[in-house]
């Protein structure tokens, strides 16, 4: 084999969007692949967790993980990976602070698997068979991964050198990473490979931005036809933009739809959720409570809108399931 | 003068657990309150720990989620009452966070006398006295909050399964 630095991806709790990420890089794939080896692709290419395994400790040069950590093959992959790597890069929102999939920290898995596998609608199970661990089957031994309670982001679960954010990470950003880690040029350990300024810093619309913006009310996308020239929020949209990451490109501001978050907050922000909170508190043109109250009805559902990528990297990290002692 | 309190706020539970209550209080107005409190010897429960910030709308909710995720049971706001901010509006941008995070905290399981706002001006010693007593005895009545999981104890809940292991399986 020729000495190109070698290059792993891998998919945990994820929807596959960052695999297409990685394709839609379009004919800059070429680049990258001339320029590295890719060892281990589950979902392009037919290399085993085995040939990982046989690999020498840290012979990869970067491998690329997408997805959070939910189950106990998830995290064991992670750490393989994590050993056989120089560098870990977490992919994408859900490697990076937890994703969508991270929303289900509202729960725990007893109440998942209530829902998933007897309450809904569509669920026939009269048996009320759950998924086990192991399970005897014809006296063979049959086996799934075990399910944690709470969603992980990757650095929850190992160190990880590199984030490269997004929802999915656009192609200008993961070609932007990549020729940073082959350059050898590598920046401090732990940095996200985007511009570390707020969205709304470099936003289209900032010109309309209102220097005192007061919002009276607040719209979901499908109440209003938004003007395409004015700031988003200031038409009672709720736009991350003010405590969300850089480096997009504005692709949803560029479609006339607010920013829904997914690059994560920049560095100087430890909870993306309470910084927009704050931030869009604090423009609510009103003064007293019942106001305000009536106001903030028009955010049906406050988790799911700030820490839509973010829950598992936030301060809290999961809804509290512990009973409390008397 | 006010009559000096001779029994604690609320007795200690069993286990002589005692709540932790940060309290962010404004420089103008309720740390003044509290001041006045001590210079009048009055007595109240010692569960606050009590950080001094310029107003209360400088009370990020950062700051509010950053004591809870470190052990903190109980989250106190003290500020002006509304039109007496020393800059004109602090308070209601403080009023209006508290608001939405209330929201958020009880989405999160967070029981709502955690966390509590309150207006205190630099007179009402007694005020800040009943209600750092009041909240100290819900809390206390609540338990421990338990928010800050540490990092060993981030991947719960494979124990049940853990158990029920068949023979030459890891899990």
């Amino acid at each position: 084999m020729p000495d190109k630095p070698k290059v792993a991806f891998y998919w945990c709790s994820s929807c596959g969007g960052c695999e297409e990420a990685v394709v839609d890089l379009a004919e800059k794939i070429l680049d990258v692949v001339a320029a590295v080896d890719i060892v281990f692709w589950p979902v392009a290419l037919d290399f085993k967790k085995s040939d990982v395994e046989a690999m020498e400790d840290g012979s990869i040069l970067a491998s690329f993980v997408n997805g959070a950590i939910r189950t106990t093959e998830q995290e064991e992959m992670a750490l393989l990976l994590r050993r056989k790597s120089k560098v870990l890069v977490a992919f994408g929102s859900c490697a990076h602070l937890g994703g969508i999939p991270a929303l289900a920290n509202l729960w725990d898995r007893e109440a998942i698997f209530e829902t998933a596998y007897r309450t809904t609608a569509s669920t026939v199970n009269p048996e009320g068979i759950m998924p086990q661990v192991s399970t005897p089957h014809n006296g063979d031994v049959v086996t799934l991964p075990g399910f944690y309670n709470t969603v992980r982001a990757l650095d929850q679960v190992t160190e990880v050198d590199y984030y490269i954010p997004g929802c999915a990470p656009t192609p200008n950003i993961i070609a932007g990473a990549v020729e940073t880690l082959l350059s050898g040029d590598l920046p401090p350990a732990g940095t996200v490979l985007t511009p570390d300024i707020a969205l709304c810093e470099e936003c289209p619309r900032l010109e309309s931005k209102p220097q005192e913006l007061t919002i009276e009310r607040f719209l979901r996308p499908h109440e209003v036809i938004a003007d395409e020239g004015t700031c988003l929020l200031a038409q009672g949209l709720l736009c991350m933009g003010p405590a969300t990451r850089s480096g997009c490109g504005h692709l949803c501001i560029n479609g006339n739809m607010p920013c829904t978050g997914c690059f994560g907050p920049t560095s100087k922000v430890r909870d993306q959720g309470a910084k927009y909170l704050s931030a869009i508190a604090s423009m609510l043109g009103f003064e007293d409570e019942a106001a305000i109250d009536r106001a903030l009805d028009g955010i049906p559902d406050p988790i799911g809108t700030f820490y839509r990528y973010g829950l598992a990297g936030s301060l809290l990290r999961r809804r509290k399931m512990t009973p409390v002692d008397a | 003068m006010p009559e000096p309190m001779d029994k604690p706020a609320a007795p200690a539970t069993a286990d002589g657990w005692e709540p932790k209550i940060v309290a962010f209080f404004c420089n103008w107005c309720t740390y003044l309150a509290a001041d006045l409190a001590g210079t009048s010897r009055m007595k109240y429960a010692p569960n606050t720990r009590v950080i001094r910030v310029m107003c209360s709308g400088r009370v990020d909710p950062q700051f509010v989620l950053e004591a809870l995720a470190h052990g903190a049971d109980g989250v106190l706001i003290g500020g002006c009452h509304p039109g007496d901010c020393h800059y004109q509006s602090g308070n209601y941008k403080a009023l209006r966070r508290f608001r939405l995070l209330k929201r958020i905290l009880l989405a999160f399981g967070i029981e709502d006398e955690r966390i509590r706002l309150e207006w205190i001006s630099a007179a009402e010693a007694d005020k800040l006295r009943d209600v750092v007593n009041e909240m100290v005895a819900q809390v206390k009545a609540l338990g421990p909050a338990r928010l800050g999981i540490p990092p060993e104890d981030w991947a719960v809940g494979l124990e049940e399964e853990a158990d029920e292991e068949v023979e030459g399986v890891t899990v």
